[in-house]
């Protein structure tokens, strides 16, 4: 197997006295699809925030292509293709679509500020192909309609694909969904099931997801990690994650009887 | 060239529209005319970190004064060329006021743009008394007397034909007031102003979506006060005098009202209430004479100020501009 594109290696986050996470280890292969469960406050959202520079682990190692990038900057990261959405939506919310997706682009533009204030032939030819690429791929996720409609005034489930359209805008090899599905009804979350398999495939992308939605993560993932009070306490694929008794005690607590 | 065909149209308009108020009227008319100029610079140039960035700066009229000082020096330590040789000459005497200012900026925001909000205010309101204070004592910049006797801009002869310097000034304003408008205006139509609006929606959001935020904020701060350098030579030239009681703190409080009373982040808004702020406290003035002497300018003056804000929280324009073109332009720019 060839080396994985994202690797982690015993990263520990302590705020204080609290281990957040603690000698967390695990690696995502190319074009995989995993997902990361856990109960509430089990450390998911930290491992995301340590993964994309939001937080400097506090010791340990993420390595994404075999380079380190822990200890760099969120925007250094995003420049090495690995980028992410959040849980409680952060889109720019007085902006319009059109604008919130664009401004993703920006590490790939090349024109320059002086090419701005004189409407170059540069600037025009990269405005112009950076405005349909960003179109195309909210057609893609039937925002079509909604160029120009500001970014807080979408529903609750458009805001959710902003936010992936706005982190695929980045160009990622790898992208991070801090729970895609949160809010969601079933047909909306079933929708959103088809469409990050659809885009993976499109977008040649690896994907890490945090989700409740048990349906999907089981029915998608390739590969889970499960985290419970900030340790690995299983990982595998879904048919091992259903039947794991570490796993069904972390959700369910340990029955009375077997505990004596 | 077709990048300055809006410029220009924008330039002549104006041209038109001040020098026939200006020509009609008497030379106190035209000294606020060329004030709005000064305003307008000064409230552009701060909308850029204020309203665009969504930084809060409380120290723009330090910048002001270094612009202003530095044109004060230029003009009065040296010899300065007469006549229509002195027109280029003035002009590049603003470009290094901007220039210094804008280096002042870079100084003062790399390390305090690291603080956010009220801290950000704070730092940069020190930074402002800090330049004013250091002119009060500097001997060689005239100490608390300040700079008096500075040239305005030069009457034009052309074989005959005198240009009046009242328009030689109004050129100027205006030759700078566009280049401000569209440098400000066309950014941010541009990725790299998008940077700035994305600093101010969601920091957080911006760097994950791989945008240097520290040096976006940056950018904006040293654009803004490279023209309140601007504005600040301006200043010098149409009053023909500096001293550090003109660059106060209530200098840097008028630029943050022009902001937030047009409207954060509009540029119709900011020169909309430019003209208010410029215009009001001059018709007020007159108020006098029907109150018997008592002077309740700046009581109506406040009381405007705060009917408006009341009325409409977001400023007169909100983050909407005055559309001229009437075409849906998606994705397009002027």
């Amino acid at each position: 197997m060839s080396a994985p594109l994202l690797d982690v290696r015993n990263i520990t986050m302590q705020f204080g006295g609290l281990k957040a996470v603690e000698s967390l280890s695990f690696q995502v292969q190319k074009g995989q699809l995993a997902g990361l469960i856990g109960p509430n406050g089990a450390g998911k959202t930290t491992v995301f925030n340590m993964l994309t520079g939001v937080y400097t682990p506090t010791s340990g190692e993420v390595a994404f292509e075999s380079k380190k990038i822990s200890g760099l900057k969120p925007f250094e990261i995003s420049s090495h293709g690995l980028t992410r959405t959040f849980q409680n939506i952060r889109l720019f919310k007085d902006l319009t679509v059109l604008e919130n997706v664009l401004i993703a682009n920006h590490q790939h533009v090349k024109y320059t500020w002086t090419d701005a204030l004189f409407l170059t032939e540069a600037f025009q030819v990269e405005e112009t192909k950076l405005v349909n690429r960003a179109k195309d791929i909210l057609n893609i996720f039937g925002l079509s309609n909604k160029f120009n409609e500001r970014s807080a005034n979408l529903p609750y489930g458009e805001q959710r694909k902003l936010e992936i359209v706005r982190a695929l805008m980045t160009e990622p090899k790898m992208i991070l969904l801090d729970e895609p599905a949160a809010g969601m009804n079933h047909s909306e979350t079933h929708s959103l099931m088809e469409l990050i398999a659809k885009i993976r495939k499109e977008f040649n992308l690896t994907v890490l997801l945090i989700e409740h939605d048990m349906k999907l993560v089981m029915g998608i993932c390739e590969q889970i990690f499960v985290l419970d009070h900030g340790v690995k306490i299983e990982d595998g694929a879904p048919e091992k994650i259903k039947t794991s008794k570490k796993v069904i005690e972390a959700y369910l607590g340990v029955d009375a009887d077997e505990s004596h | 060239m077709r990048a300055l065909k809006n410029p220009l149209i924008a330039a002549l308009v104006v041209l038109i529209v001040a020098s026939a108020l200006g020509l009609l009227t008497n030379s106190y008319i035209q000294l606020i005319v060329l004030f709005l100029f000064v305003n307008s610079i000064m409230g552009m140039s701060l909308n850029l970190v204020n309203g665009y960035t969504g930084q809060f700066s409380l120290g723009h009229a330090g910048f002001v004064a270094v612009g202003a000082y530095f044109t004060a020096v230029m003009t009065t330590k040296f010899p300065v060329p007469d006549g229509l040789a002195g027109l280029p000459y003035f002009i590049l005497i603003s470009l290094g006021s901007g220039l210094l200012a804008g280096a002042f900026g870079y100084i003062v925001g790399l390390p305090s743009l690291r603080l956010k909000g009220d801290y950000l205010a704070i730092v940069t309101l020190g930074f402002g008394e800090i330049i004013r204070v250091s002119l009060n004592n500097a001997p060689y910049l005239g100490g608390a007397l300040g700079i008096s006797s500075i040239p305005s801009m030069p009457e034009v002869d052309l074989g005959g034909f005198v240009v009046s310097n009242y328009i030689t000034s109004l050129l100027f304003a205006i030759f700078w007031s566009v280049v401000c408008f569209f440098v400000i205006w066309r950014l941010l139509k541009s990725s790299h102003g998008r940077c700035f609006l994305s600093v101010r929606e969601d920091e957080i959001a911006a760097e994950a979506m791989g945008i240097n935020t520290t040096k976006a904020k940056i950018q904006a701060f040293v654009v803004s006060s490279f023209f309140a350098g601007i504005a600040g030579a301006l200043y010098a030239h149409f009053t023909n005098y500096v001293s550090p009681a003109s660059f106060t703190f209530l200098m840097s409080i008028d630029a943050v009202i022009m902001v937030v009373l047009g409207g954060m982040g509009s540029m119709s808004g900011v020169l909309t209430s430019a003209l208010i702020i410029t215009v009001l406290p001059e018709i007020l003035r007159s108020l006098k004479d029907y109150t018997g002497g008592v002077d309740l300018r700046m009581i109506i003056y406040s009381l405007a100020l705060i009917l408006i804000m009341i009325l409409r929280p977001k400023g007169l324009f909100g983050d909407k501009e005055i559309n001229l073109n009437w075409r849906k332009n998606v994705g397009s720019s002027t």
